[in-house]
C-alpha cells in the first residue's frame, strides 16, 4: 500500500514530465531531449528562493519564480536552438535538443558546481497520516492530487479552448493549420511554454520527494518520463498520464524488492523495449500509415 | 583519371598510415611520452568508434545513442578474456585472442538491437538504443565476474597499445569503405534514402539492417577491448549515455557519411577532450562538456538550418570547385551542376514546386558525403 | 509461360469498415499494355499496393506468370518479377543516377557482403558486370550522361524516367507504373508514350499503368480496368472503355 502510494506519486511527477514530451512531440514533431533539464533549472530557481529554510510558503512563492524562470528557459531555447531547424530532417534536431541538454547541464555545473545541494521545501514538516495500517507520507498524497487535478486541467484547455484546438489543428497538420490562419510559431512557442511549466511544477515536487539539487537532476527522471510518455504512446495525453504512472509504480516495486532493485532501469527500459515492439505506438498511441 | 580517383579512395588509409609512421618514428627516436602513447591509444579506439558509429547514422541513416553500450560489451567480455589469458600468454597473445571475442560479444548484441529497428525508425529507435545501453551497462555492473560496482580490474598493455589501435582503425576503415562503395552499400544506402522504395527494388531490408548493426557493434567491441588494454580499472561508468553522446558528436562534426571526416574529428576531439580535462580541475570542467554541447549544436545548424541553405550552397560551390581543381588537376571539371533553375521554365499545368514538395523535403545535406557518390573504379 | 501475365482474382482489400478496393479481376496478357484508371480515391494506388506486397490483401488473390504471389513479401515480390514506379517519385535522392539504377540490381549476381568487405575477385567482377549493365540501360532511357549527378538534381522529367530505368533494372515481368504522366507538360507526355511503348518492345515487358491523363491512356493502352469507389466499374479495349456513359459520368459527375 505504502509503496503502492509512493509509486503513484512518483508516477504523478514522471506523468507531468511525460506530458511535456508528448505536448510537444505532438505539436512541434520533436523530441525535447532537454525537457529534463529543464526541470533542473526549475530545481535550482527553487532552491534560491528556498534555500534550507524550509517554510511551505516560501516554497510556493519557489513554485511560481521556478514556473517564469522554466517558461523563460524552454521558450528561449525554443526560440534559439529549435526553431531555426524547422523543417529540417527530425535527426538534426534530436541531435540539437540532446546538445541543449548537454548546455544546460555544463551551465548549471559552472554556476552552481557539481556538487549536490540539500533543499529543504517543508514537505517533510507535514509529516504523514496512517490509512488502512499504512504510513503515508502526507508530501506524497498532495504530489498526487496535485498531478491529477493539473492533468485533468490540461485535457480541459486542450479539448474546450480555442487555443487548444489550434494546438490539435497544428499536431494533425501544420500546414494546413497555417493556411486556416493558426499563427504555428506562436502555438508551438506556447506549447514549450506549457511544457515548461509543467516542469516547473514537477521540479518542486521531485524535490519534495529528493531533496538535493545537482546539475544532473533531471536528466534520468527526463529519460524515464520520455519511457514513460513513449510507453503510453507518444502524442497522447492520457497515454502520458497511464505511462508515467505505471513507470512509477513498477519503479517503486522494483526499488522495495532488494533482488531487483539494481536492475531498477534495466527493468524499466526493458519494458520500454518490448511495449515498442510489441506495440510501437505505445499503449494508447494513434497508428499512422506511411502513405505509398 | 585512375590516379586521381585512387587519391580519394586512398586518403584515408594515407592519413592514418602516415600518422602511424610518424608516432612510431617518434617512439623509436624516444621522443613520445607515455601520456602520448595513450592518448595516441584513445585517438585509435575513438576512431573506430566514430567511423563504425557512422555506419549506422551517416549510411543506414538511424541515430544510435547506445554505441557505448556496445564498446562497453566488448570491454567486459574481451577484458575478461584479456586478463584470463594474459599470465598464460603474453600481452600480445592475450590481446589479440581477446579482440575477436570481444567484438563478436558485442556484435551479438548489436543483432539484438538491430531486431527493433526492423520495426522501429527515428526518434523510437534511438531512445531504445539509449535504453539498450543503459540495461547493458546496468547489468553489467551488477554481475560479480565483472568486479561489480568497482569496476574490473585490467592490465596495462603498456606504451605499444597505441600500434595496434592505428592498426584497427585502419581495417576499421577498410571495410566501411569497401562496404559502402559494393552493392550492399548502395542498398545500404538506398534504405536510408527511402525505405519503401528501396524494398520495391527487392532490397533485404531486413538483413541489412542487422548487418549495418552488427558490423558497427563489432567495432565498438574491438574499441571496448582496447579501452580494458588502456586502462587499470575497466569501469561501467565511463560507458554511459554521455559516452555515446560523445561518439555521435565526432560522426555529426565531422560529417555525416564521411568516413574521413570521422576520422578527423576522432582524432581532434579525443586530443581536446583529454587536454581540456588535464588543464582544468574541479568545475571548471563543465568547460568541456558545454564545449562538445556548442559544437554539436552549431554543426547541425550549420549543416540542417534551412536559412542557411544560400549560404551553404554558396560555400559548397566553392568547395566543390576547389576539390575538382585538386583531385582532377588539367582535368576539365564536370559539370555537376543542379538544373533546378531550369525547372521554373518549364510551362506545366501544375506548378512544379507542389509537386516537388511532396517528397523531395529530405534534407540533402545531412547525410550526404558525396565525394562518394561519384562513379567508382 | 501462362495465358496471363497477371491475373487477380476477386483481390480487395478494407481498412477498418473502408473497403478501398474490393473484386477486381485483372487478366493482363503478356507483353500488353494495361491502363487501371478512375477517378482520386478510386483504390488504383491501393490495388498496386497490393501487387506489389506493401498492403496484405485481405480478400482474393493475385497470380504473376500463373505463380499464386498472394501474401508475399514486398522483397519476395520483387524477386518474382514484379516492379514499380511511384505516384510521388521515390528516387534515392543522396545517390548518383547510375547508383540508383545499380540499386536495382542488387539481387542480379551473387556476391556476399563478406566478399565485399574484403575486396575478393568476385566484387570486383561483380561490381564491373553490375556497371555495364546499368549504363546499357542508362543509355536506353538517355541518362548515361548525367549518370553522375545526384538523383535529386535531375529535371522532374528525367526523374521520372529513372524511376522507369530503376525499375526496370530489377529485371521484372511486370512494370506497374503509378502515374507517370503527373506533372507532366504535353511534349513530355508524347515523349514518355514513346518511352514507354519502347520499353514493351524492347524489353519484351508487360506494363500496367495507372493514370489520369486521357490522352496518354487512349493513345497507349490496350486495354484498361476503370475503377470507382473501389469497385470496377468497366473493363475491355480502351477506345470502348471510354466511350462508355458510365465511365464518362464516374469521371465528370452527375
Amino acid at each position: 500500500m505504502e509503496t503502492l502510494i509512493n509509486g503513484l506519486s512518483l508516477g504523478g511527477i514522471y506523468a507531468l514530465i511525460a506530458l511535456g514530451y508528448t505536448m510537444v512531440y505532438g505539436i512541434a514533431k520533436m523530441l525535447n531531449f532537454a525537457h529534463g533539464d529543464i526541470i533542473m533549472a526549475g530545481a535550482y530557481a527553487i532552491l534560491l528562493v528556498v534555500g534550507m529554510t524550509g517554510n511551505l510558503l516560501l516554497s510556493v512563492v519557489a513554485l511560481i519564480a521556478a514556473i517564469a524562470f522554466c517558461v523563460l528557459l524552454g521558450v528561449t531555447t525554443e526560440r534559439l536552438a529549435y526553431r531555426p531547424l524547422r523543417g529540417a530532417s527530425p535527426l538534426a534536431v534530436l541531435i540539437t535538443a540532446i546538445g541543449v541538454s548537454y548546455l544546460l547541464q555544463s551551465i548549471a555545473q559552472l554556476f552552481f558546481t557539481s556538487e549536490g545541494q540539500p533543499v529543504s521545501t517543508g514537505a517533510a514538516q507535514l509529516g504523514s497520516v496512517t490509512f488502512l495500517g499504512a504510513n503515508l507520507k502526507l508530501s506524497s498524497l498532495i504530489t498526487l492530487g496535485l498531478c491529477v487535478m493539473i492533468m485533468t486541467a490540461l485535457t480541459l484547455f486542450v479539448d474546450k479552448t480555442r487555443v487548444g484546438r489550434a494546438m490539435l489543428a497544428v499536431s494533425e497538420d501544420r500546414g494546413a493549420a497555417s493556411l486556416m490562419g493558426i499563427n504555428t510559431n506562436l502555438i508551438i512557442t506556447l506549447t514549450f511554454a506549457i511544457g515548461s511549466a509543467l516542469a516547473a511544477f514537477a521540479s518542486l515536487f521531485y524535490l519534495m520527494q529528493f531533496p538535493v539539487v545537482s546539475p544532473t537532476l533531471g536528466s534520468m527522471p527526463g529519460i524515464k518520463a520520455f519511457t514513460a510518455a513513449v510507453i503510453g504512446g507518444i502524442g497522447s495525453i492520457p497515454g502520458a498520464m497511464v505511462g508515467g504512472v505505471l513507470l512509477g509504480v513498477i519503479e517503486c516495486v522494483c526499488q522495495s524488492i532488494p533482488a531487483l532493485s539494481p536492475y531498477t532501469i534495466a527493468i524499466e527500459f526493458g519494458l520500454l523495449i518490448i511495449i515498442l515492439l510489441v506495440r510501437p505506438v505505445g499503449l494508447l498511441g494513434k497508428k499512422r500509415r506511411e502513405k505509398v | 583519371m585512375k590516379k586521381n580517383i585512387r587519391l580519394k579512395h586512398y586518403i584515408n588509409y594515407l592519413i592514418l598510415g602516415l600518422a602511424l609512421v610518424l608516432f612510431i618514428a617518434l617512439d623509436l627516436l624516444g621522443v613520445l611520452k607515455r601520456s602520448d602513447a595513450n592518448l595516441l591509444a584513445q585517438v585509435g579506439y575513438s576512431v573506430i568508434l566514430a567511423v563504425s558509429l557512422n555506419l549506422v547514422v551517416g549510411f543506414l541513416g538511424e541515430l544510435s545513442l547506445g554505441h557505448a553500450g556496445f564498446m562497453c560489451v566488448g570491454a567486459y567480455v574481451g577484458g575478461l578474456v584479456y586478463i584470463m589469458l594474459e599470465p598464460q600468454l603474453n600481452k600480445l597473445g592475450a590481446i589479440l585472442v581477446a579482440l575477436p571475442i570481444g567484438g563478436i560479444a558485442a556484435a551479438l548484441f548489436g543483432l539484438l538491437i538491430g531486431l527493433p529497428a526492423l520495426r522501429l525508425k527515428g526518434d523510437y529507435l534511438a531512445i531504445v538504443t539509449l535504453a539498450f545501453g543503459e540495461i547493458v551497462r546496468t547489468v553489467i555492473r551488477n554481475q560479480d565476474i565483472f568486479g561489480g560496482t568497482r569496476g574490473l580490474e585490467s592490465v596495462r598493455f603498456g606504451n605499444r597499445l597505441y600500434i595496434l589501435a592505428f592498426l584497427l582503425a585502419i581495417l576499421t576503415v577498410f571495410i566501411s569503405q569497401n562496404l559502402r562503395r559494393s552493392k550492399h552499400g548502395r542498398a545500404i544506402q538506398a534504405i536510408r534514402d527511402n525505405e519503401i522504395a528501396a524494398r520495391a527494388m527487392g532490397v533485404n531490408v531486413t538483413y541489412y539492417k542487422l548487418v549495418v548493426f552488427a558490423v558497427a557493434a563489432f567495432f565498438a567491441g574491438v574499441a571496448g577491448v582496447l579501452y580494458a588494454g588502456s586502462t587499470s580499472v575497466i569501469r561501467s561508468d565511463n560507458f554511459s549515455f554521455n559516452y555515446s553522446i560523445n561518439i555521435l558528436v565526432m560522426v555529426v562534426l565531422g560529417g555525416m557519411g564521411s568516413i574521413t571526416g570521422s576520422i578527423i574529428s576522432a582524432a581532434a576531439l579525443t586530443y581536446i577532450t583529454v587536454k581540456l580535462t588535464i588543464s582544468l580541475s574541479g568545475d571548471m570542467a563543465a568547460i568541456e562538456p558545454m564545449v562538445y554541447a556548442l559544437i554539436l549544436i552549431l554543426a547541425v545548424m550549420w549543416n540542417n538550418a534551412p536559412f542557411l541553405r544560400p549560404v551553404r550552397e554558396k560555400l559548397g560551390a566553392k568547395l566543390e570547385a576547389l576539390r575538382q581543381r585538386i583531385l582532377h588537376c588539367g582535368e576539365v571539371p564536370e559539370d555537376n551542376s543542379p538544373e533546378i533553375a531550369a525547372w521554373d521554365k518549364v510551362p506545366t499545368k501544375i506548378p512544379m514546386d507542389a509537386i516537388l514538395s511532396t517528397d523531395f523535403t529530405v534534407d540533402h545535406s545531412f547525410d550526404a558525403d558525396r565525394r562518394g557518390k561519384e562513379e567508382e573504379q | 509461360m501462362s495465358e496471363f501475365m497477371l491475373e487477380t482474382q476477386n483481390l480487395g482489400i478494407s481498412f477498418g469498415g473502408l473497403k478501398a478496393a474490393q473484386d477486381v479481376n485483372l487478366k493482363i496478357k503478356p507483353k500488353e499494355l494495361y491502363g487501371l484508371i478512375g477517378p482520386n480515391g478510386a483504390g488504383k494506388t491501393t490495388v498496386f499496393n497490393m501487387l506489389t506486397g506493401v498492403y496484405l490483401p485481405t480478400t482474393g488473390r493475385f497470380f504473376l506468370d500463373g505463380e499464386d504471389l498472394t501474401g508475399k513479401s514486398t522483397v519476395e515480390i520483387s524477386r518474382h518479377g514484379i516492379s514499380r514506379t511511384f505516384q510521388n517519385i521515390r528516387l534515392f535522392t543522396n545517390l548518383s543516377v547510375i547508383d540508383n539504377v545499380l540499386v536495382g540490381m542488387t539481387n542480379r549476381l551473387p556476391c556476399n557482403m563478406f566478399e565485399s568487405m574484403f575486396r575478393l575477385p568476385r566484387h570486383f567482377r561483380t561490381e564491373k558486370e553490375l556497371r555495364a549493365a546499368a549504363r546499357e540501360l542508362l543509355n536506353v532511357f538517355g541518362l548515361d550522361e548525367e549518370r553522375r549527378s545526384l538523383a535529386s538534381n535531375l529535371p522532374y522529367g528525367k526523374q521520372r524516367k529513372l524511376e522507369i530505368a530503376r525499375a526496370l533494372a530489377t529485371q521484372p515481368k511486370l512494370l506497374l507504373l503509378d502515374e507517370p504522366a503527373a506533372g507532366m507538360n504535353p511534349h513530355e507526355t508524347a515523349e514518355l508514350t514513346e518511352t514507354i511503348r519502347f520499353v514493351r518492345d524492347h524489353f519484351d515487358m508487360t506494363v500496367l499503368l495507372i493514370e489520369h491523363d486521357m490522352s496518354l491512356v487512349s493513345g497507349l493502352c490496350d486495354r484498361v480496368t476503370v475503377l470507382n469507389f473501389g469497385t470496377t466499374l468497366a473493363q475491355g479495349e480502351t477506345s470502348e472503355v471510354l466511350h462508355n456513359p458510365e465511365v464518362v459520368r464516374a469521371y465528370l459527375g452527375d
